[in-house]
């Protein structure tokens, strides 16, 4: 029973850590706290119920499709609003990502209404030594797993990768090497927007798409960003996970409508002992 | 500082007065819920305006401060001591809380404060037997009618805003007020030349709680009905810094100005394009940003607080 506990809760652990890298990503290289990361996951989402009610694709078919048209918009947004305030304080740029993200969840509530739409795929399950698991989300998890470690290859080994690890890591000398910041900012934000489009894509299998679970989403980004330390893509993988296991747990114990509370408390918690996360990393490397 | 500012303020609170004896009570609601925001507003700006920190925890004081007020209520006390109540509760648990959370800086208080809404929502919604759980909780219907209890809680709502006015000025006017303004340019600084951040920092954030839960625990018996949604709301605790970054962050009326240009623009947004109020006010935020960044006060405030604040 407690292993099946356990293995629920990394399956949802891995999710959530798809969610919360991009969100990381740009928190730590742009020092913006993305209130539109929701949407942004919500918007992916819709893309791939729509790819499936019209062509019948699967939803991890359409991760690339999604993730480039949700990355596009992410780079508008970043080059040509974003970018000017991007060096104030993080009041400034919190309200104006909050205020777009207004304005987007607006759009999406009146262009496909709040209505709960689901995918279902019913692929059935596997039983692995005495523990069941559904098809779907242990492949949701696998390639949510896939994508953070693609993520970090690309920063690590890509010379744009290397361009984004050195303005997070000091943005003048990295305009001192010839890096031009502002275009890095909106390319970060597009691969930001990426992760957010793929990981509605896998979302949409587990979750129905509706824009009323933005909140939940960026709750949980939050947190998995405080647990995991920010900016750190190994790091949004352990606090991924540490939160779907905590949850998880804590459901159990405690009743579901307890998990939230749990996860949450943990962070505040966490925030005042330890700010730099359970893996402090400073950069990318 | 200079007279103008006092004549227009009394002339809209002679205004407002009067207001239950010339129009409906549509607009006694909505000038009521003007100087609620305002209060609001002015609470924020002690620690957010004046001390530079980026609180995003309005909701979590004003719930708060809503349930601790309905729960008295509901046990019998009478409803103004419930308000005094609701208050010392806000106010001891704003002092908890600043003492753990500001200690943070930028980006890590702002979270801090944000998930603290989150927090107790969730408390409140979990605790069945005390708050009626996602039900919600009813509160005593203050007897007398629409249109005499519409008047009443105008005048009372009117009142915590002067409230929360008066204390502005008073702290504008002080050694907390200027300690604060330092802390703003620069923490490290103020400390250095013997300023007490902490301590500072912490009588900013109470001032700034107890007054929301004061306003929160008026709501809960004017609406007399309260939930854990609406009254721990996202979108409240981010819409209270943007009235007070609208009219003038850090300066003494801007807040207030700021709240009421929301508040009637909101309403105006309401009832003309129903379906898109939430985009509007999103692209009004962002013309804000983008054009507005000083509030609608703050340029000729800032020329003239500029030797006020050498000469002290």
């Amino acid at each position: 029973m407690e292993t099946q506990i356990l293995v629920n809760g990394l399956v949802l652990g891995a999710l959530y850590a798809c969610i919360a890298v991009g969100f990381s990503l740009v928190w730590g290289v742009l020092n913006i706290i993305n209130m539109l990361h929701g949407s942004l996951i919500v918007l992916g989402g819709y893309i791939a119920f729509f790819a499936y009610a019209a062509f019948g694709l699967h939803p991890f078919l359409v991760i690339p499709i999604a993730g480039a048209l949700v990355a596009a918009l992410g780079y508008v947004l970043q080059r040509f609003a974003i970018n000017r305030v991007v060096t104030q304080p993080v009041l400034t740029t919190l309200t104006l990502t909050f205020g777009l993200d207004m304005i987007m969840y607006n759009l999406m509530t009146v262009a496909w209404t709040a209505t709960p739409r689901r995918i279902t795929l019913d692929l059935g399950r596997v039983e692995v030594a005495g523990l069941l698991m559904p098809v779907d989300r242990l492949a949701a998890m696998l390639l949510a797993i896939l994508l953070t470690g693609l993520l970090y290859t690309v920063l690590r080994s890509s010379r744009i990768g290397r361009a984004i690890v050195a303005v997070r890591m000091d943005r003048d000398a990295a305009a001192l090497m010839g890096i031009r910041v502002p275009e890095i900012y909106a390319i970060t934000f597009g691969i930001g927007a990426f992760m957010a489009g793929a990981s509605g894509c896998l979302m949409a299998v587990v979750y129905p798409v509706t824009p009323n679970l933005t909140g939940l989403f960026i709750g949980k980004a939050f947190v998995v960003c405080v647990l995991g330390g920010l900016g750190s893509v190994p790091g949004a993988l352990v606090g991924g996970l540490a939160l779907g296991v905590i949850e998880s747990f804590a459901g159990h114990w405690l009743g579901p409508q307890h998990a939230l509370t749990v996860g949450f408390a943990l962070m505040l918690v966490l925030l005042l002992v330890r700010p730099t996360g359970l893996m402090g990393v400073r950069g990318y490397e | 500082m200079k007279r103008w500012p006092f004549v227009i303020l009394a002339m809209v609170v002679v205004c407002l007065i009067a207001l239950p004896y010339l129009s409906s009570n549509y607009f006694v609601r909505l000038a009521t819920f003007v100087c609620l925001f305002a209060a609001l507003a002015q609470s924020w700006n002690f620690i957010g305006g004046y001390a530079g920190y980026p609180s995003l925890a309005t909701a979590a004081f004003y719930g708060l401060g809503a349930y601790a007020g309905a729960i008295c209520q509901n046990h019998g006390v009478p409803m103004v001591l419930a308000w005094v109540i609701a208050s010392v509760v806000v106010a001891g648990f704003t002092a908890a809380l600043g003492y753990a959370v500001l200690r943070l800086r930028g980006h890590y208080f702002a979270v801090g404060s944000i998930v603290s809404v989150e927090l107790l929502r969730l408390s409140l919604s979990a605790w069945d037997s005390l708050t009626g759980g996602g039900g919600g909780l009813n509160v005593p219907i203050f007897p007398g009618g629409p249109q005499a209890v519409g008047q009443l809680f105008l005048y009372v709502m009117l009142g915590v805003a002067l409230m929360t006015l008066a204390v502005t000025i008073a702290v504008d006017r002080s050694r907390l007020g200027f300690g604060l303004r330092c802390i703003r340019q620069n923490e490290d600084a103020a400390n250095a030349i013997g300023i007490n951040t902490t301590l500072y920092k912490i009588i900013a954030f109470v001032l700034s709680g107890t007054f929301c839960g004061t306003v929160g625990a008026i709501y809960a018996s004017w609406t007399s009905y309260i939930d854990p949604t609406d009254s721990f709301n996202i979108v409240l605790t981010l819409k209270v810094p943007v009235m007070a970054l609208l009219g003038g962050a850090g300066t003494v009326f801007g807040p207030a100005v700021g709240a009421a240009t929301f508040v009637i623009m909101e309403e105006v947004i309401w009832s003309n394009f129903l379906e898109y109020n939430r985009a509007i006010l999103g692209v009004v935020i962002v013309i804000l940003i983008f054009f507005l960044p000083g509030g609608l006060l703050n340029i000729r405030l800032r020329r003239r607080a500029g030797p006020q604040e050498i000469a002290k």
